[in-house]
Formats: C-alpha cells, sequence, structure tokens
C-alpha cells in the first residue's frame, strides 16, 4: 500500500471529479476514499489514493495532476498521506 | 483514516501560516581529511564533503515535494576547522585557503550555508586555534556562504576572556572588512557559550568531535502556526495558553521527525536530532515577537515580555519533546531582531532595548541575535557585551550567543537590509559607558562552583 492524499481546491465547476478520477483510473491508481464539501462556492475534495498499481511514480502523476487543475482553475496537489499521519496519529 | 479536516488544518498550515522545515542540516566529520600539507588537506575536505554530500539538496528537494512541505535551506556543518587545519595550517591566510575550499564545494553541492570554520576555545587557545580567529575577518569577506563559530565559555570551563577580547577585534574586523555590504560578513560569525555539537542552524553549527562521521539534523520553524493558534485563544487563561502551545509544538515537531527520518534514511545517514527551535522570518506572520503580542504584551519589550518568552519556550520543549526520538540543538526560540518583523516593529517603537534582549536570553535558546549596532562601537564594548552575554550561559547552564553586526558608517536610528533570510533592520542603541579595564585584564573567568558535580 502505498498512500496517497490528494487534494483539490478551487472554485466549484462542472466535472473537477470527473477529470480528475478518469486520470487517476487511466493510470491504474485506486482511490480508496474521497470527502468533498463546498465553502462559499469553494469547492474542497480530499481523495485517498493507493499508487500500489500505479503506471506512473509519484513525481509524474504530481506533475500530471497539477497541469490538471491548472487547466479547469483549480490547484490540485498530491501528498504522502504519512505527513498527516505524523502530524495527527500517535 | 485520515479526514478532510485533518489534511485541510496541516495545509492551512503549510500555505497561510509559514509552516516549514527550516533546514536539513548534514554534518560531516573532516577528522579524516587531516595532513599536515595544506594541498592534501584542501583536497581531502573538498571530497569528503563533494561524495558526503553530493545529493543532499536532490533529496530535500524530492521530499519538499513528496510531502508538500517546504524544505527552505539544505546546508552541511563540518567539524572545527582549527582542529582540521591545526597540523597544516602555519598562518591565518592558510586558514583562509580552507575557508575557500569550503565555498567552492558547498557551492558545488548546491547548499545554502555551511558552518564550521570554528574553534572550541572556552578555557584556552592553540596556537591554530588563534590563528583561525584571526583570519574570520578574511575567511567571511572572501566567501559567500561559509559560516563561522568560536565557543569561548562553558559552564564546565568558565570563560576565556582573552578569547572574548580577541573576538571584540575580530567582530569588528569582519564589519570593516565587508563595509561596503553593510558589514554583512558579521551576519556569518556568532560567538557562543556551551555551544552544542549538533545544532543545525546557522551561523552557529558545527559537527563537533562527539559525532559520528556523517549525521542529519533537521531543524523545524513555525512562529506563524503558533500564532494563529493563539489567536484562538484571546482571553483564556494560562493553562489553556499553555497547552495550546504545546499541542501546537507537537504537531510542527512530528513533520520535522518525519522530514528528518526520511532525509537520513534515503542518504544513508544516520539521523542525528531534531531541533525544536521556534525560528522567524522577516515574512509577514512568521514572528516570534508576534506570539509574545497574542500572549498579550502590546510589544516584545514591554513589561511581562521575559515571562511570555518564559512560557513560550518551555512549552515549545514539552511540546516537542514528545514529537521527536532525539531532540537537540539548541531547541527553544529565537529572538534575532533583523530577522523578525516583529522585534523590528517593537525597536521601532521604542519598546525593545539591547538591555532588554539581554535579560529574554536568560529564559530561551541563543542570545543576542543578529542586532544592528553603530559602526562606531568600540572593540572593548562589544567584547563586554559578549563577556555579559557568556556569563548568563555560563551561570544558568544554557548555550548563549552573540551575533553583532557593527555597521561601518551607520549609527543608531538608521537602517541596514541584509536581505533574504537574514533580513533588515534598525541599527541599535549601545551604552556608551566603557568597560575597557574590564576586558583589558586578560586571562579567564573561572568555571563556576555548580559546574563542580563530580
Amino acid at each position: 500500500m502505498n498512500k496517497i492524499i490528494i487534494t483539490v481546491v478551487g472554485k466549484d465547476t462542472v466535472g473537477i471529479i470527473a477529470k480528475v478520477c478518469t486520470y487517476l483510473a487511466d493510470n491504474g491508481i485506486n482511490i480508496l476514499d474521497i470527502s468533498q464539501t463546498i465553502v462559499s462556492g469553494y469547492f474542497n475534495m480530499m481523495m485517498i489514493v493507493d499508487m500500489a498499481g500505479s503506471q506512473v511514480d509519484f513525481m509524474d502523476m504530481s506533475d500530471s495532476l497539477e497541469s490538471l487543475g491548472e487547466s479547469i482553475g483549480v490547484v490540485i496537489k498530491c501528498q504522502r498521506e504519512e505527513i498527516f499521519d505524523s502530524m495527527h496519529r500517535l | 483514516m485520515i479526514g478532510i479536516n485533518e489534511v485541510s488544518e496541516t495545509n492551512e498550515m503549510i500555505e497561510k501560516e509559514n509552516l516549514d522545515v527550516r533546514t536539513i542540516t548534514m554534518g560531516i566529520s573532516l577528522l579524516d581529511c587531516i595532513s599536515s600539507d595544506l594541498d592534501t588537506l584542501n583536497k581531502n575536505i573538498y571530497e569528503k564533503i563533494y561524495g558526503s554530500a553530493k545529493d543532499l539538496v536532490q533529496t530535500g528537494e524530492d521530499i519538499a515535494k513528496e510531502f508538500g512541505i517546504p524544505i527552505v535551506n539544505k546546508r552541511i556543518s563540518v567539524t572545527p576547522i582549527a582542529l582540521i587545519g591545526a597540523a597544516a595550517c602555519k598562518t591565518s591566510d592558510d586558514f583562509v585557503t580552507i575557508a575557500k575550499t569550503l565555498d567552492k564545494v558547498a557551492k558545488a553541492v548546491g547548499i545554502n550555508f555551511l558552518g564550521g570554520y570554528s574553534a572550541l576555545v572556552s578555557k584556552g587557545m592553540t596556537t591554530a586555534d588563534r590563528l583561525l580567529i584571526e583570519s574570520i575577518p578574511k575567511a567571511l569577506a572572501e566567501t559567500d556562504v561559509v559560516c563561522s563559530s568560536v565557543n569561548v565559555g562553558s559552564t564546565k570551563t568558565g570563560i576565556n576572556m582573552d578569547a572574548v577580547r580577541l573576538l571584540g577585534d575580530v567582530i569588528v574586523k569582519t564589519a570593516e572588512a565587508t563595509k561596503d555590504n553593510d558589514s554583512a560578513g558579521c551576519t556569518k560569525l556568532v560567538v557562543f557559550c556551551n555551544a552544542p555539537d549538533d545544532n543545525p542552524f546557522m551561523a552557529g553549527a558545527f559537527h563537533g568531535v562527539t559525532e559520528a562521521d556523517r549525521i542529519i539534523n533537521v531543524g523545524v520553524s513555525g512562529p506563524g502556526v503558533v500564532k494563529t493558534a493563539l489567536e484562538k485563544v484571546r482571553g483564556e487563561n494560562f493553562e489553556i495558553l499553555c497547552e495550546t502551545i504545546k499541542k501546537t509544538a507537537f504537531k510542527v515537531t512530528r513533520v520535522g521527525q518525519l522530514v528528518a527520518k526520511e532525509a537520513s534514511e534515503r542518504l544513508g545517514v544516520p539521523f542525528g536530532i531534531v531541533d525544536l527551535s521556534l525560528a522567524p522570518t522577516p515574512a509577514i506572520g512568521d514572528s516570534v515577537a508576534d506570539i509574545l503580542h497574542e500572549i498579550g504584551v502590546e510589544h516584545a519589550g514591554a513589561p511581562g515580555t521575559t515571562a511570555a518568552l518564559a512560557l513560550l519556550n518551555d512549552q515549545v520543549k514539552k511540546g516537542g519533546a514528545m514529537a521527536s526520538s532525539y531532540v537537540g540543538g539548541l531547541s527553544g526560540a529565537f529572538i534575532p531582531v533583523s530577522e523578525d518583523q516583529g522585534m523590528i516593529n517593537a525597536v521601532n517603537a521604542g519598546a525593545l532595548t539591547l538591555e532588554k534582549l539581554e535579560a529574554m536570553t536568560c529564559v530561551c535558546s541563543v542570545g543576542l541575535d543578529m542586532i544592528a549596532i553603530p559602526g562606531d562601537t568600540k572593540n572593548t564594548t562589544i567584547a563586554g557585551i559578549i563577556a555579559d552575554e557568556m556569563a548568563i550561559g555560563m551561570i544558568n547552564q544554557k548555550t548563549t550567543a552573540v551575533r553583532l553586526i557593527p555597521v561601518i558608517g551607520k549609527k543608531a536610528g538608521d537602517t541596514v537590509d541584509f536581505g533574504g533570510l537574514l533580513g533588515f533592520g534598525p541599527i541599535m542603541s549601545v551604552n556608551k559607558f566603557s568597560c575597557d579595564e574590564f576586558v583589558n585584564r586578560g586571562g579567564r573567568i573561572p568555571a563556576p562552583i555548580h559546574s563542580f558535580k563530580n
């Protein structure tokens, strides 16, 4: 298991989740969990994905999703899960 | 499983509150480079450092990207050069060649700073120690990223007042040698009492002789995170205040521990320590003085400031100690003036003086740090200020340090700008009364009675 947290933050628009999920599916990256909120028109999504079966490495995925985010006007960030585990779990 | 609120909290700390890992510092022992031939020594030093640290910067950048946390600096500390150069260096200029080698290899591996152009003279100076100290003005003027430190006292040995007096001269000469650049050479020179062997922060980092061949030390930061957390508990009592600081320090330090372990694994270099210091930067919102303000003093320097700083420092340690398997270095709150916008504001408002800063150094890590003073300050006055600060460290069994910048051609009230992380600030006025006769006595101040614990 190689868990990555993907966060998407930006102005809400049609198809954000679809586009991110399509990229993940095309590259063999499995989604474990999705949560999403909209706060004053701003879209805030978090995905936990498993890269164990991925056809791309972390850096490729991170760069591709960052560009994808730019193209649809949102900020997409990929981070390894450990930083959140370290900070919030004993 | 991690929830969206926890993810948002962490990312807000990073994006809005300036949470970062201030430095990954690789300590490298140069003891195996020693040669009595200067050219061979320089060649050995270059090869050892290059071979050890060539992947340091890339590794730091990879970790920063994967975890989404900025790692601001990648640095190297080396064994005090007075020890390494003792067999080969017959003159001060011989030592300067080593400084240039260090500068060259630091640039070749792409790091931000290299510390360890140092001498440990808390009880006495060898010929090599004296030559190195005398070479400091030229070494710092002719290099860009080399940092120097001299340990002139300790609780165990007392204070070497001959070295203190010499450092007064050296600081002024360094200021003069770099006067075209606002005497910025002095920003790379620290005088210590009880210097730690594993400090990752500059300019005082060196790799002590008690350390392994190579080691990874990490310094975290996070004044902005603490300040934001405290905004949510305004008006609450000290119990809640202290608990909030402790919890925040824990979270910040956990990130440092994670980065340190990861860097250690990837570089194949043992993990040394995490330094818990709250290190400010000139960026707005990344200020220790702002935390003191949030605790309840109008400006840093107002009555209550020393108590506020004491509790801040203690809670940071309590929270941080549980978050890391090995804590070391300086570990506390830094109170530099030019690197902290809130401190600069306090000086400009007339709230903060050199004397109050000295009092504050009794309860926090380091000491009189990054303080610009008038360029015409006497050598002996600088030595007197150093002696005062060293005495605080010696008696209280803690690290203290002095990094003063007498800015040639400027007077109290003028402003100086060192750029980047070093920041800018007002020239602070210095007590005009003389300490010549005190400083010129020569010799050393004996170790205090409570050092005899055997």
